[in-house]
């Protein structure tokens, strides 16, 4: 077991201070200490994508992270992206979710992608969504909705 | 280790963590990204060890340029490697090969010191490095020193870093003119998978004539490892008089690959000359 140690960030917005074992992964911190279950364990690899999040902007898989690698950064999670995003309504309007696992992961790697590029290619989506791994064949439709998504007009992303 | 002994460690400074090294040695495993470490604790059952972790000091990252060469912290991302405009004119194989290190997901948090510690036969970046004569600065509590990357790696899995040393940067020297450089990755996706075979090449011409080669190739043995023989072979010649069979000849003194999980050794075998042809302009 490890000293537990006092990590301070900024999660969704908001500080956060907690006590915690550093070596404990970050996606049982989110998922078991501070109940933000929409980041999902897959492969638990980093292969899936499943448990994507945001650190510092960047996309990261949370299951190869640690607690202590947290400290003073700026961790963003599916909670996070206000309930507007153009996202979310994409990915329902293009049937880009069948069993649902794969989606929280696929929307923040679109959403990390989105906040660079307001208006990638085809091409680039696939890049920016190829270490997200959907097991229900649902490539195509998820692409449409972050093609659909990037369409939407907004100055407000993230 | 002794009991109650400290388990996670995340310095500011360099200093610290080389005293820390100083002291603990291989006891304390330095961790960056995490992307394969990992991986490897979880399918492990032994406890992890006690972690330095490298990511809070800021002089471990970022990329220096000058007329002769570029460093690279050790702590750089795969991801601000692919993105660099210096890295891109300059060392552009080193620009695709970061860009084909697993996900957008693992480039952010790989990092180029991370993929040379790890020290993988099939890691992505080594050839590149080897191809373009890379050097590694080690440091300890007691000094540094400057080592050609070509003979870092001593055996599947072993370098020669020192268990109280970290490497701190990776240096690149800038190409000779008349330079020409080629790099593919061979795996079973084109998305994060693990290669079957990588070639790097950097070629220095004189008019129609390879008049120096480097061939850094990946998953062909137990090591990452420059093709010397086929170097050899290559040097002085018009590529498109050379031989085939001497092209093969001279890969098979310097690899036995072999079979494993991820592809057959005559199938690598195939592989590789297929790209020393590419790389040659022969394909």
């Amino acid at each position: 077991m490890s000293t537990d140690i006092t990590l301070r960030l900024t999660l969704n917005g908001q500080p956060v201070e907690c006590v915690v074992d550093p070596t404990r992964r970050v996606l049982d911190l989110l998922r078991e200490d501070l109940g933000l279950t929409g980041s999902k364990e897959g492969c638990g690899e980093g292969e899936c994508g499943a448990c994507a999040v945001l650190l510092d902007g960047a996309m990261v898989n949370s299951c190869l992270l640690l607690a202590g690698q947290l400290q003073d950064a700026a961790l963003r999670t599916i909670e996070g992206l206000p309930t507007d995003d153009p996202l979310f309504e994409a990915f329902a309007r293009a049937g880009a979710t069948q069993c649902g696992i794969c989606t929280p992961g696929m929307v923040v790697a679109a959403r990390a992608l989105l906040d660079r590029e307001p208006a990638p290619s085809r091409e680039r989506i696939r890049e920016a969504l190829a270490g997200n791994l959907c097991r229900c064949t649902g490539y195509v439709r998820i692409l449409d909705a972050v093609e659909a998504a990037a369409r939407v007009p907004s100055g407000r992303a993230s | 280790m002794s009991a109650g002994a400290q388990r996670w460690y995340r310095p500011r400074e360099l200093a610290e963590a080389l005293a820390i090294k100083a002291s603990r040695g291989a006891d304390v495993q330095p961790i960056a990204g995490g992307t394969d470490l990992m991986v490897a604790w979880r399918l492990s059952t032994a406890p992890m060890p006690a972690l330095l972790d490298l990511g809070a000091i800021g002089e471990l990252r970022g990329i220096c340029e000058d007329p002769d060469r570029v460093v690279i912290g050790a702590t750089t991302p795969c991801s601000t490697l692919a993105a660099d405009a210096r890295i891109q004119r300059g060392w552009p194989m080193l620009a695709q090969s970061a860009a084909l290190t697993g996900s957008v997901a693992i480039q952010n948090r790989a990092t180029l010191g991370g993929n040379v510690m790890n020290a993988s036969p099939a890691a992505d970046n080594p050839p590149v490095l080897l191809a373009y004569g890379a050097r590694l600065h080690l440091a300890s509590a007691s000094g540094r020193r400057v080592v050609d990357y070509s003979g870092f790696h001593t055996g599947y899995r072993q370098t020669i870093a020192r268990p109280d040393e970290l490497v701190v940067a990776i240096e690149l020297p800038r190409p000779a003119e008349a330079t020409t450089v080629w790099y593919r990755k061979v795996g079973t996706r084109r998305a994060q998978a693990i290669s079957k075979v990588a070639l790097a090449a950097c070629l220095q011409w004189q008019g129609s004539r390879v008049i120096r080669a480097r061939f850094g190739f990946a998953s062909l043995g137990p090591v990452p490892a420059l093709a010397g023989a086929l170097a050899h072979r290559v040097e002085g010649c018009d590529p498109g008089r050379l031989d085939a069979g001497a092209l093969a000849q001279a890969i098979d003194e310097d690899f036995r690959p072999i079979d494993d999980v991820r592809s057959t050794g005559a199938y690598r075998r195939q592989v590789a000359i297929n790209l020393v042809r590419g790389a040659l302009g022969l394909a």
